[in-house]
């Protein structure tokens, strides 16, 4: 069982949740229909390390196109095409940039995206978990879970989620 | 919370709130369809029939259907492609490169760009595939293990480049697009009232809550993914370039073209964009959001690529007389003088003379005058690519092979066809997905919004 306070203003969510942050109470997670600037920093969430991923899909795709056209076009099947030298990969590089910087932005891009949709657990048929349909238009809440806070019973979190300015105040 | 200046013009007009955003952006998905969609729809989809039976009929027949010949080898199909990708790059710089610049005025019209630019990128990779004339064989384009023994495909080809090119740029378009999309499409299922949308709206949302750390990783990926998407916009159409600049055709084998298609592409790909939202937002009722504004930002970066379009011709035409070649000269002057002075001057006219009357702040503030105007563009921006492929081949160094293009039917035929196809889809589109970042232009609301910029000072 969660407790929930909805707001329907971002900036007085911000506030609500400075409130019950500086009374030693966690906020489990904040719902919100775009992205809360700072919100993170106040209820402690770390920042994402999907650009390091990113950046690894990215020299992933970098070496794969380097070897595997230096393989193609210089081991495997050396062609002399229009004269273009080919017995050397140092020769042969200027030919082999614009695939390296295309597999390079197409293995960050992707590699990212995956890595995005099974961190996030957002992919086809998974159930949504926001606790209120309007958190997706206008509303904001904020969820905290009781169990998890000793120092407080729930109906005194809920009577502290209400004096900080939300509409409605729920379980769920 | 970010504040702006006072003589920063509204992006969002009216008295509006975050619930007011929501209602307008899915009035039109939730409403039924007038008249004049069903117009447009129908004759979009007669064009995109008639287009896919003509393309049926090149499969069938082989290419031989078209107007080619020896001497001119190349004509609509690269034509069409090369326009095709060039509009394609109007929704990936808008979304990428307006990002990265902090562009906040890009809100209101990227996801109908980007939706733009995927099914523009599809039109052009049709061309293509069916030039091959067996198009069952169109994988062996891609470096697969295959039958051959270790037959591997030419690396050193600017068309195996473009190859790589248009996936990659395919590819990561879509997934931008569709990553943006998803908190929309949750905004969507939320909201929806019927069964079966709401279980179809639901599945395209794939679940998302809105958490804090889902949103941080939303700005993250969206920042990463614009920073490739950059370098990727101009890199592609710099490739699309090079497939006609690192031959040895006089009129293709020049040094400025990577730069000169890729203000090209913009040019063109923005006057699609103005074409379609300036139709758009009259239909479904976005004028508090598409305002004269944006449609003025359109039409400065319309003026500003149209010039340097222009400087490119007029570069071409010296360096033609400077560089001493005879061949370069000919090729030059004939396309000027020549038999195809006409899709020269065409050219000149729509891309170079007609864009600069934008100078002019009351003309390029006029919403109707802008909307002619981009068609003008999207003309001349064909017949830039037809005058660079055609003028360029139907000279050639035996006179006794000199000719004319001939497009026969199956060539408009299926040039008309994907502009059916390609409105088919857009139609499609503006019915069933939220056409403004609609969640993203929340997060602006406060700082950029009419009411709220009237209530700060």
């Amino acid at each position: 069982m969660k407790l929930y306070g909805l707001y329907n203003d971002d900036g007085v969510l911000v506030d609500g949740a400075k409130t019950l942050v500086s009374k030693g109470i966690k906020v489990n997670e904040v719902y919100s229909p775009f992205p809360i600037h700072g919100i993170e920093r106040i209820i402690g969430v770390r920042w994402t390390r999907i650009a390091i991923a990113g950046f690894l899909y990215g020299i992933t795709g970098t070496t794969l196109a380097l070897f595997g056209m230096s393989y193609f076009m210089i081991q495997d099947w050396p062609m002399i095409i229009g004269g273009k030298p080919n017995f050397a990969f140092i020769l042969n590089v200027p030919a082999f940039i614009p695939i390296t910087f295309e597999f390079t932005v197409l293995c960050a891009a992707h590699g990212m995206a995956l890595t995005y949709f099974i961190r996030n657990w957002t992919l086809p048929g998974v159930k949504a978990k926001n606790p209120h349909p309007r958190t997706t238009d206008d509303h904001f809440a904020i969820e905290l879970v009781p169990e998890d806070i000793k120092d407080y019973s729930k109906e005194d979190l809920t009577s502290l989620l209400k004096e900080t300015g939300t509409v409605e105040v729920f379980e769920k | 919370m970010h504040k702006e200046s006072e003589i920063r013009y509204p992006l969002i007009l009216g008295d509006k709130n975050y619930h007011q955003i929501t209602e307008d952006v899915c009035a039109p998905l939730e409403g039924r369809a007038n008249k004049l969609w069903y117009l447009a729809f129908s004759i979009a989809a007669v064009a995109a029939l008639w287009g896919l039976g003509c393309i049926m009929y090149t499969i069938g027949r082989g290419i031989g259907v078209w107007g080619l010949n020896t001497t001119i080898d190349w004509a609509w199909d690269i034509t069409n492609f090369v326009w095709w990708v060039g509009i394609g790059h109007a929704g990936t710089l808008i979304s990428a490169v307006l990002l990265l610049f902090r562009q906040k005025w890009r809100m209101a019209i990227n996801r109908s760009a980007e939706a733009m630019t995927i099914f523009a990128v599809m039109m052009a990779a049709l061309f293509p595939g069916i030039h091959m004339g067996r198009i069952w064989m169109a994988y062996w384009v891609f470096p697969i293990p295959n039958q051959f023994g270790s037959l591997w495909v030419n690396f050193n080809s600017p068309l195996l480049w473009d190859v790589f090119a248009i996936s990659t740029y395919f590819s990561v378009s879509l997934v931008f697009w569709y990553i943006g999309l998803i908190p929309d499409f949750a905004t969507v299922r939320d909201r929806a009232t019927r069964k079966i949308p709401k279980s179809i709206y639901s599945v395209l949302a794939f679940g998302w809550s809105g958490k804090v750390k889902q949103w941080i990783r939303f700005e993250e990926i969206s920042l990463v993914l614009a920073g490739l998407a950059t370098p990727l916009v101009f890199s592609v159409h710099s490739i699309v370039s090079m497939d006609f600049a690192t031959s040895v055709i006089p009129g293709w084998h020049t040094t400025i073209f990577p730069p000169y298609f890729v203000a090209g592409a913009i040019f063109s790909g923005f006057a699609m964009v103005q074409t379609l939202l300036i139709t758009a937002r009259k239909v479904v009722n976005l004028e508090s959001y598409i305002t004269r504004k944006h449609i003025e930002y359109m039409n400065i970066v319309i003026v500003i690529t149209g010039s340097m379009v222009g400087i490119a011709y007029l570069s071409e035409l010296f360096i033609a007389w400077y560089s001493g070649v005879e061949f370069e000269q000919y090729a030059f002057l004939n396309r000027a003088t020549g038999p195809y002075w006409w899709a020269y001057a065409s050219m000149m006219t729509c891309n170079v003379i007609i864009p600069l009357t934008f100078f002019v702040e009351k003309l390029r503030k006029n919403i109707v005058y802008s909307w002619i105007i981009s068609i003008f563009v999207n003309i001349g921006m064909w017949f830039e690519r037809f005058v660079i492929i055609v003028t360029s081949l139907h000279r050639d160094y035996i006179p006794s092979n000199w000719t004319m293009f001939h497009p026969t039917f199956v060539d408009i035929g299926i040039f008309i066809g994907t502009i059916g196809i390609f409105g088919v889809l857009f139609l499609l589109y503006a019915r069933t997905f939220p056409v403004l970042a609609l969640n993203e232009l929340k997060t602006i609301l406060k700082s950029s919004g009419e009411n709220y910029k009237k209530q700060q000072h």
